[in-house]
């Protein structure tokens, strides 16, 4: 099953090469990662997601608490949780398909950031399976490029993942 | 005043307590070498190879309360040091490994004798340090040493890139050390513990599984305590023995691979097992779901929580030091005044001591070739059972975890986790030096022992009088007996032709030795190589055994606990079908 880790570590060189030297010498799955620094400059709050069983996720979970320099690990499929991920995607935009595609990118409340004779450019926000509804919802011959960010997440309500 | 990151360094070891430093020099190290000659407080043991001053500080920590410490150079010296490094990791050993790195300016332009060792060792170290400050170097090394020792122990590496060695700064040693995402566990959950009292009470087929974090987490006093006053049956894995008396009746012995019959046959049919500070590991419990196909209440207590319901799932999860968890139930215990159902535990033993009168151990003796089972008992008769035995890895290592009945921990050292031929030789120097009035042997082959033989130099500087038992069987043991048994006798690239003469060869460093082929011979010379006349020498017994002895019982790859391979004589034990034993649990 899928599963949203969102964990607390220090800012430190080296930490993030831990967390992703662990995955793949235990040879968990990282579908996506986002790493950036929090409102305190010693942290990073990482989103990972991952996939398996729920033993497998126990233990992903267990061996993260184990490095020293991860914080606070935390499952966000425990609970109600938001997720987002941002997509940028350059899509090719000329004749017919130019009116199309502006009309798909307000369909999914997508914004087209950059435009040129032959392109758009989309900026995209939402659950990854609403980017990926939107890669489906055109037509795949008109894709140029795509960058996603992976999914960052947040528990709903009081739940916060502090010190 | 302002002193060196070199000299900065050497007074962190002082403050730290080290009495040893294994190393070797080299160029990124040159600025600590010589604050280490201008100090006289610890002692630097310069091996001959730098795996060696690793196994050597991990061995030093294995027999003693103490932390060990390896100081090897840049590149090829770092390099050297990992298979060190991962043997100590994979062993929970506690231990700091020093290593030197090229200039700070010269970081990641190839540079000569440049190697990423934070990179290198990062998947094999419990945590691990660049230092790029010199004003870090006494916060790094504070923090080095109570993350080696503290919760469940492992090696850290710290690299010094040279210029941080030349810089200068204030010393000052912080007296204590807070790091916010690092709290080991210490006490267990009360509530778990009162569940584990409750289930073992109620247990009909208890038994007690200790590993090599009784011995780490020094709770072998508590794990007697407890088997004797529960009345259990013990057995303890190869990183355990020691942490129960083997010579008690209460202790069945090793279990696993080639573990004996009655303490294997007892972790499958079980009803209540605890585990203390054992991981369930393949080479122990085999196939996980045959395993469990037997049913029978866990309780699993572990100061690593990632241990737990890692290969099998546990029902009694107990985080915690297991000195202080196994404190907790023996105080709940000792008020309470409960035991467990006598009757139950006396049909239970009754069924051990059957399984135990087979003798699974026995081994067919010979007037004509030495068996090594036979080597290793006379040694254990002629040391008193009190000597530290350093092995190495193989049929030899087998042999003395079998035969060699260990009553005390950090008595028994071996790679149990990575398996690493070549650990025994500086392991046993290590010991030596930590423990030097102790008797120490070490117990080798003859194709373990040429992968470290270099340290007989060593051990001559520093005069380690260390006892080498080889048992030499011309054959790399081990793969030839899987050979024998898994790829039809054709035993590729496991005789060993063109062998030293390994008398010699100890001559040669300056020790002493006897080449030993007749089993009339074992004794004697047992008794003069661990008599009073060469107390002071270091003894190399290389002892010519029996070619084709194999080491039994033996669970092959797939099979259960209960699917052993047994030795000659108890060919005829029935070893019923496993599906036909399923009502086994009403037998008590």
């Amino acid at each position: 099953m899928r599963h949203i880790l969102s964990i607390l570590l220090e800012n430190e060189a080296g930490a993030l090469s831990r967390v992703v030297g662990l995955f793949s010498a235990r040879a968990y799955n990282i579908d996506s990662l986002t790493v950036s620094t929090t409102e305190d400059p010693t942290l990073s709050r990482m989103t990972i997601v991952t996939h398996g069983s729920d033993e497998v996720i126990e233990q992903i979970t267990k061996q993260l608490n184990k490095l020293i320099e991860v914080v606070k690990v935390i499952d966000l499929n425990e609970s109600e949780h938001i997720e987002r991920e941002m997509m940028l995607i350059k899509v090719r935009a000329t004749g017919k398909d130019r009116e199309e595609m502006k009309r798909m990118a307000d369909i999914f409340r997508g914004r087209i950031i950059d435009v040129t004779e032959k392109t758009y450019t989309i900026e995209l926000t939402g659950t990854s399976d609403k980017l990926g509804a939107f890669i489906e919802a055109i037509d795949r011959a008109v894709i140029l490029e795509t960058v996603r960010t992976g999914a960052s997440g947040i528990g709903r309500g009081e739940r916060v993942l502090k010190i | 005043m302002q002193i060196s990151g070199a000299e900065i360094l050497v007074r962190c070891l002082q403050e730290e307590g080290v009495e040893f430093l294994f190393g070797y020099p080299g160029g990124a190290v040159l600025e600590i070498y010589d604050a280490i000659f201008r100090q006289e407080k610890f002692k630097h043991v310069l091996v001959r190879h730098e795996q060696a001053a690793v196994h050597a500080a991990d061995a030093y920590s294995r027999s003693s309360d103490k932390v060990g410490v390896a100081l090897v150079t840049s590149g090829p010296g770092a390099t050297n040091a990992v298979t060190g490094i991962a043997t100590a990791y994979m062993d929970s050993i506690p231990m700091v490994v020093i290593s030197g790195q090229v200039a700070t300016p010269a970081i990641g332009l190839d540079a000569f004798q440049e190697v990423d060792m934070v990179g290198i060792t990062r998947p094999c170290v419990k945590h691990n340090f660049l230092v790029k400050d010199v004003n870090d170097i006494a916060d790094t090394i504070k923090k080095a040493f109570y993350i080696a020792k503290s919760g469940r122990p492992g090696p850290v590496v710290v690299d010094i890139p040279k210029d941080v060695t030349q810089q200068r700064a204030e010393f000052h040693y912080p007296e204590s050390v807070h790091i916010r995402s690092y709290v080991p566990a210490t006490r267990g959950h009360p509530g778990q513990i009162k569940k584990a009292i409750n289930l073992l009470l109620e247990a009909k087929r208890p038994y007690i599984y200790v590993g090599g974090g009784a011995v780490q987490g020094n709770a072998a006093a508590e794990v007697t305590e407890l088997v004797k006053s529960l009345g259990l049956p013990c057995t303890n894995t190869l990183m355990g023995l020691g942490a129960y008396p083997g010579s008690d009746p209460q202790f069945l012995g090793m279990l696993g691979m080639h573990g004996t019959y009655e303490a294997n046959m007892a972790m499958q049919y079980c009803d209540v097992l605890i585990a203390v500070g054992a991981r369930f590991d393949d080479r122990v419990i085999s196939v996980p779901s045959h395993f469990l196909s037997q049913p029978k209440k866990i309780i699993h207590i572990d100061v690593d929580p990632s241990s737990i319901s890692k290969r099998v799932k546990v029902d009694v999860p107990i985080v915690g030091d297991v000195k202080h968890v196994l404190r907790e139930m023996l105080d709940i215990l000792r008020q309470s005044g409960q035991k467990p159902d006598a009757q139950h535990l006396a049909n239970w033993w009754k069924q051990i001591e059957e399984w135990r009168g087979h003798n699974s151990l026995l081994y067919t003796p010979s007037t004509e070739l030495i068996k090594p089972q036979y080597v290793v008992e006379k040694l254990y008769e002629i040391t008193g059972g009190k000597a530290i035995v350093a092995s190495d890895v193989g049929q030899h290592q087998m042999w003395a975890a079998q035969y060699y009945k260990f009553d005390s921990p950090k008595q028994w050292l071996n790679s149990g986790g990575l398996g690493t031929m070549g650990f025994g030789l500086p392991a046993a120097m290590g010991a030596q030096l930590a423990n030097p009035d102790a008797t120490v042997a070490c117990i080798t082959g003859e194709g373990s022992i040429q992968m470290n033989i270099q340290e007989l130099s060593t051990c001559k500087q520093y005069h380690t009088p260390v006892k080498i038992v080889a048992l030499n069987n011309r054959y790399l043991g081990m793969v030839r007996q899987w050979q024998e048994f898994f790829y039809g006798t054709r035993y590729s690239e496991s005789y060993m032709d063109a062998l030293p003469d390994f008398v010699k060869v100890a001559e040669a460093y300056g020790h002493v030795g006897f080449k030993i082929e007749n089993p009339s011979d074992v004794e004697p010379v047992l008794r003069e190589a661990f008599g009073p006349a060469l107390k002071e020498r270091l003894v190399f017994l290389d002892f010519r055994t029996d070619q084709s002895e194999n080491v039994f019982p033996m669970i092959q790859n797939g099979k259960g606990l209960d699917q052993m391979d047994l030795p000659p004589h108890m060919r005829d034990v029935q070893q019923v079908p496993f599906e036909n034993n399923r009502d086994y649990g009403n037998m008590c």
